[in-house]
């Protein structure tokens, strides 16, 4: 970084936005860290009756009900396991408390939006509708994902078409 | 010295009203809530003037000035009925009692003032 | 000097309200038939508190309708007047003005309405069958001048003797100098002793004094009112602008009645030496307030003479004159001028009693407030303080915290030798105790008694039965129940529709019950409970109910689409379609048909379900279940599989181990239990819930009765755990409704026990079907 001078002075211009990465099979993703509300490990959920199979339940998470969607479930990553190992990163968004369960988290990423290219038509995990680019990162590919339009997608079932309606 | 003068009313909101503006104008004030409580400050405090109003719970205006009368440290201090009773049997009847004189409610801080200058000064 | 008087609105505003509240409270229980003495009283002095605040702090409106209140309401305390239903209906719309004017003078605000002047005029009206004429009473506000000064005839005697004259002047030059008040007769012989006149003025009698006061000692004169036809002047005098006077009274003498009518007058009475007493009369003061002296010729007649002055007098040869003398004498040294402490009195427009709608002009100089009122005041002070509720809800999210964190202390501390650890243990028994109780006390914030919207109907109640000519007891029971804060707040007015509503389609006319061999008085029931984990809101009539052949005739005539035999429940509902209405004729209660509709929709909206019974002849009963998106609820902790869900305690009839025989299963009814002899539709929670526990066979499990919406159904369940008071929690926050499900709660392990809704329940069984 230090030998890029040039660039430096673009970045005052430029908003740098951090970034939280994690792992969902071979793939990596990342998020906007400002959704993340934290990151916790798998803890027993309440099951819900007749949900997809993704939505593991709810937790407590002090004293808030926060449904957990398993992400590896959802993108049929096969073969699941809970272990100490597991991780739940807990989002906010659209004024929605969910947890998703990776694979791993690996990273805090600072990126500019230069540095985000427009994602070609392929065949990632997710729908591309819920991706805003692809960057790289020490020769990754990394997979920059609208969480919040992804959470609240029908396809998730979390919000309630009729929602609006209430509102 | 300041005078001091008690102001005996059931409304808090006419009390901080007489408090305030005698306060102002430099005297003294001890509020008492009803009959009894004013009788109960008068016993143990002096006073230079006495307000009361006539219409009160537990002990009204005119008893009140019947028993401030009944006491010697009270025989001739000033004591002057609030009232918005108009008719003259509230006045005859409080001059009975003994008081000094009667202040038609409602009135003004102005009033007020002015009819405590006329009295004591 | 200006005395900012808007500083003490605040005190008045808070006192009014209090006034007001317990004005209305007393006048809702005070029975006409045999009304309670201290009962009228206690509500008098409420009237009269308000006034004199209102009166005070320049409210003068206020002041103008606790004035007529207030005459009428000591005619009924001195029992002058027997109280009637039509005057407590008018005292209750009096004090709405009442309220409305307090609420807009918060607001910087004046209300104008013609509510006002109705009810004055009303409450006049009804004060006018009072054997002793209201005038008498009449109110004038101090710092407001009402009328013109009227003509007034004064009869004015004293002896001849007594007048001191200047050298060169006589009696006739005497006349000539009243004359130029007015006209002067003489009613007694030129020469007699007693010199008797009259003078017509529209002066006040205080400029009679004046020019008397040049030539004789006031105290030889007597002024009093002729009216023409010797009636009191009280009640004409009491209506003229204030004014002020003297009154002299010889040792004696109990003439004083006769000439203290003044209510806004000021005077003084002197029990002077002298023989013949002496009277004047305050009248009009506008005139000449700035020229008045108190006997500028009688030195020292402070002490004695009787004063009456602009809104105040004082008692002459009373004790503490001597004091007032005193620092009139004082004065007088100082100011050669004498007394101008009166700021001269500008005569406003006459004013209409009726058009109190318009509140008068007061002048600036007798109201300092005038100005300042129009500032924006501060919102009501209160001993509560306002807390956004996010900050309530965080609150009792962490005190669950805390309420886990000790539950996995314990647990870790479960494993240790409870001798050597003593005060471990004392510790965390302690710290239970202590976060049970914040949690209580914290989870108590956000809920509130629903007599806090129950408190309303009583009123609600007596003033529609009344409008509508009918009679109807209100029953409130359940007042209790508490609920959260948000939904006492969206209940009232639906509620307030579904009274009316009963009141006015429900309830017959008296005349109709008593045909129909029902008591004369009809009742409403109002009842709330927890049930299910819901609260229930029961308006019920014994009225007429409703009319299921009237009902469908109407469905037909409006094209709403029904099952070939609908059901009573299917009938019913038909009230809650939108333009749905089957009065034969509009009132002003209901029968606009844009009720029930939105009673629906307001309900729904708070995720609530509105239900109907009817029987014809017997009344009508309306439920309102509203859940609890934060409510305590008594449960019970139900075990399938290695899920716990809570069973809302009040849904639950009793509980069974069941055996083989109970369980059935008959053709296009599904399985049912039979239990007691009936047979009741069972739900297999296990299968509902989809719970993937290894199975279980019915016996050894529990069956459940509980009480639904759609009658009695069983639940199977493993095992029943324990009884648990929960906080109940939305799932809608985070995530979305789960059919079966009401809510969730968090238990003492930290984990999310979902919460059973047992008519959800019973309705997804029937749809199975």
């Amino acid at each position: 970084m230090n030998n890029d001078r040039p660039e430096r002075t673009v970045t005052t211009t430029e908003v740098t936005k951090e970034y939280l990465t994690f792992t969902l099979g071979d793939e990596e993703y990342g998020i906007d860290i400002l959704k993340v509300q934290e990151i916790r490990g798998y803890d027993a959920v309440t099951r819900i009756a007749n949900a997809p199979n993704f939505i593991k339940g709810v937790i407590n998470m002090r004293g808030i009900i926060v449904p957990i969607l398993d992400m590896r479930l959802k993108f049929n990553l096969g073969q699941v396991e809970y272990n100490e190992f597991t991780v739940v990163i807990i989002l906010n968004v659209a004024e929605r408390v969910v947890g998703i369960v990776v694979d791993g988290v690996s990273d805090v990423i600072a990126l500019k939006r230069s540095q985000i290219r427009p994602a070609p038509e392929f065949g990632a995990l997710m729908d591309t509708a819920y991706i805003d680019g692809l960057t790289t990162l020490e020769q990754r590919m990394v997979i920059m994902v609208d969480i919040e339009k992804l959470i609240t997608s029908s396809e998730m079932g979390l919000v309630e078409s009729v929602r609006s309606e209430l509102a | 010295m300041a005078k001091t003068i008690l102001t005996v009313d059931d409304s808090a909101s006419i009390r901080q009203m007489v408090t305030f503006t005698l306060k102002d104008a430099g005297y003294a004030v001890v509020e008492a809530v009803d009959g009894q409580d004013g009788l109960d400050k008068a016993k143990s405090g002096r006073f230079d003037l006495i307000f009361t109003d006539q219409n009160m719970p537990r002990m009204d205006g005119l008893t009140l000035i019947k028993q401030l009368r009944s006491l010697p440290q009270y025989a001739s201090v000033p004591i002057l009925m609030l009232t918005t009773e108009s008719s003259d049997g509230m006045k005859s009847q409080g001059r009975a009692a003994g008081a000094t004189g009667w202040l038609v409610k409602p009135f003004d801080p102005q009033k007020l003032l002015e009819v405590v200058r006329k009295v004591i000064g | 000097m200006t005395i900012d008087m808007t500083r003490f609105y605040q005190v008045f505003f808070d006192e009014a309200g209090e006034h007001l509240a317990a004005m209305e409270d007393l006048l809702l229980e005070l029975d006409v038939s045999a009304p309670d003495l201290e009962t009228l009283n206690a509500i008098f002095r409420a009237a009269h508190s308000i006034k004199g605040g209102a009166g005070t702090f320049g409210f003068n409106d206020m002041a103008e309708v606790t004035h007529v209140l207030e005459t009428l309401l000591d005619c009924l305390r001195k029992q002058e007047l027997q109280p009637t239903v039509e005057m407590v209906d008018t005292f209750l719309r009096a004090g709405d003005v009442l309220k409305a004017q307090l609420a807009a003078h918060q607001e910087g605000r004046e209300y104008a309405d013609v509510r006002i002047a109705e009810v004055c005029a009303h409450l006049e009206q009804l004060s006018t069958l009072a054997p002793t004429s209201p005038a008498n009473h009449r109110f004038a506000l101090a710092p407001q001048v009402k009328k013109p000064p009227p003509m007034t005839r004064w009869h004015i005697s004293f002896r001849a003797d007594a007048i001191d004259f200047q050298p060169g002047a006589d009696i006739a030059a005497l006349r000539d100098v009243l004359a130029e008040l007015g006209q002067v007769d003489w009613l007694s012989a030129d020469d007699a002793e007693l010199c008797v006149w009259r003078l017509t003025t529209n002066a006040g009698q205080e400029a009679i004094i004046e020019t008397f006061a040049f030539v004789c000692d006031p105290a030889c004169l007597t002024i009093s009112f002729d009216d023409g036809e010797l009636h009191p002047p009280a009640h004409q005098t009491a209506q003229d602008d204030p004014g002020f006077g003297f009154f002299t009274d010889a040792p004696g003498s109990d003439h004083l009645k006769q000439v203290t009518e003044d209510e806004a007058g000021f005077g003084f009475f002197a029990d002077a030496p002298g023989t013949a007493y002496f009277a004047h009369h305050a009248a009009d003061a506008k005139e000449d307030a700035a020229g008045f002296g108190f006997f500028a010729g009688a030195p020292g007649s402070e002490q004695v003479a009787d004063q009456e002055h602009h809104g105040y007098g004082l008692f002459g040869g009373s004790p503490g004159m001597a004091t007032v003398a005193a620092i009139a004498q004082q004065e007088r040294t100082e100011t050669a001028q004498g007394y101008g402490f009166f700021e001269r009195r500008q005569p406003l427009e006459p004013t209409d009693v009726a058009a109190v709608a318009t509140p008068p002009v007061a002048p600036a100089a007798v109201r300092p407030a005038a100005t300042a009122a129009d500032a924006k005041r501060a919102a009501p002070a209160d001993t509560s303080i306002r807390v956004s509720v996010e900050k309530v809800d965080q609150l009792i999210n962490l005190v669950g915290e805390l309420v886990i964190t000790h539950a996995m202390l314990a647990e870790s501390a479960s494993g240790l030798e409870p001798l050597a650890h003593e005060q471990i243990f004392d510790g965390l028994a302690n710290l239970e105790r202590n976060s049970r109780d914040l949690q209580q006390a914290v989870m108590s914030i956000r809920m509130l008694p629903i007599s806090f919207v129950f408190n309303r109907f009583p009123r609600v109640v007596r003033d529609t039965a009344a409008k509508l000519g009918k009679q109807v007891a209100l029953k409130l029971l359940g007042e209790d129940t508490e609920l959260d804060k948000g939904l006492i707040e969206r209940l009232a007015d639906p509620l307030n529709h579904l009274v009316r509503n009963s009141i006015d389609h429900g309830i017959e006319q008296p005349q109709q019950r008593v045909a129909s061999g029902k008591p004369e008085m009809g009742e409403i029931t109002l009842r709330a409970s927890h049930q299910g984990g819901s609260v229930v809101v029961e308006v019920r009539d014994d009225g007429a109910g409703l009319n299921r052949d009237k009902l469908l005739a109407k469905a037909a005539q409006q094209g709403i689409a029904l099952p070939d035999n609908p059901s009573d429940k299917d009938v019913w509902q038909l009230i809650f379609h939108a333009g749905f209405s089957t009065a034969d004729k509009i009132t002003d209660i209901s029968g606009r048909g844009v009720g029930m509709d939105v009673v629906r929709r307001n309900i729904e909206a708070m995720n609530g379900r509105v239900d109907i019974d009817s029987e014809p002849g017997h009344g009508t009963r309306i439920t309102i279940r509203l859940p609890l998106t934060l409510a305590i609820l008594d449960g019970l902790s139900v075990r399938m599989g290695d899920e716990m869900f809570i069973l809302p305690l009040t849904a639950i009839q009793e509980s069974i181990q069941p055996t083989r025989d109970q369980f059935m299963t008959v053709a296009g009814k599904g399985r049912l239990a039979r239990v007691n002899g009936d047979y009741l539709p069972l739900v297999m929670l296990r299968e509902v819930f989809a719970l993937d526990a290894p199975p279980l066979r019915d016996e050894d499990g529990i069956l459940v009765v509980v009480d639904t919406t759609e009658g009695r159904i069983a639940l199977l369940i493993d095992e029943l755990v324990a009884q648990h008071q929960v906080v109940i929690k939305s799932l809608e926050t985070n995530y979305r409704k789960v059919e079966g499900i009401s809510g969730a709660t968090i238990m003492g392990d930290g984990r999310v026990a979902l919460i059973l809704d047992v008519d959800a329940l019973a309705r997804l069984n029937r749809r199975a079907e």
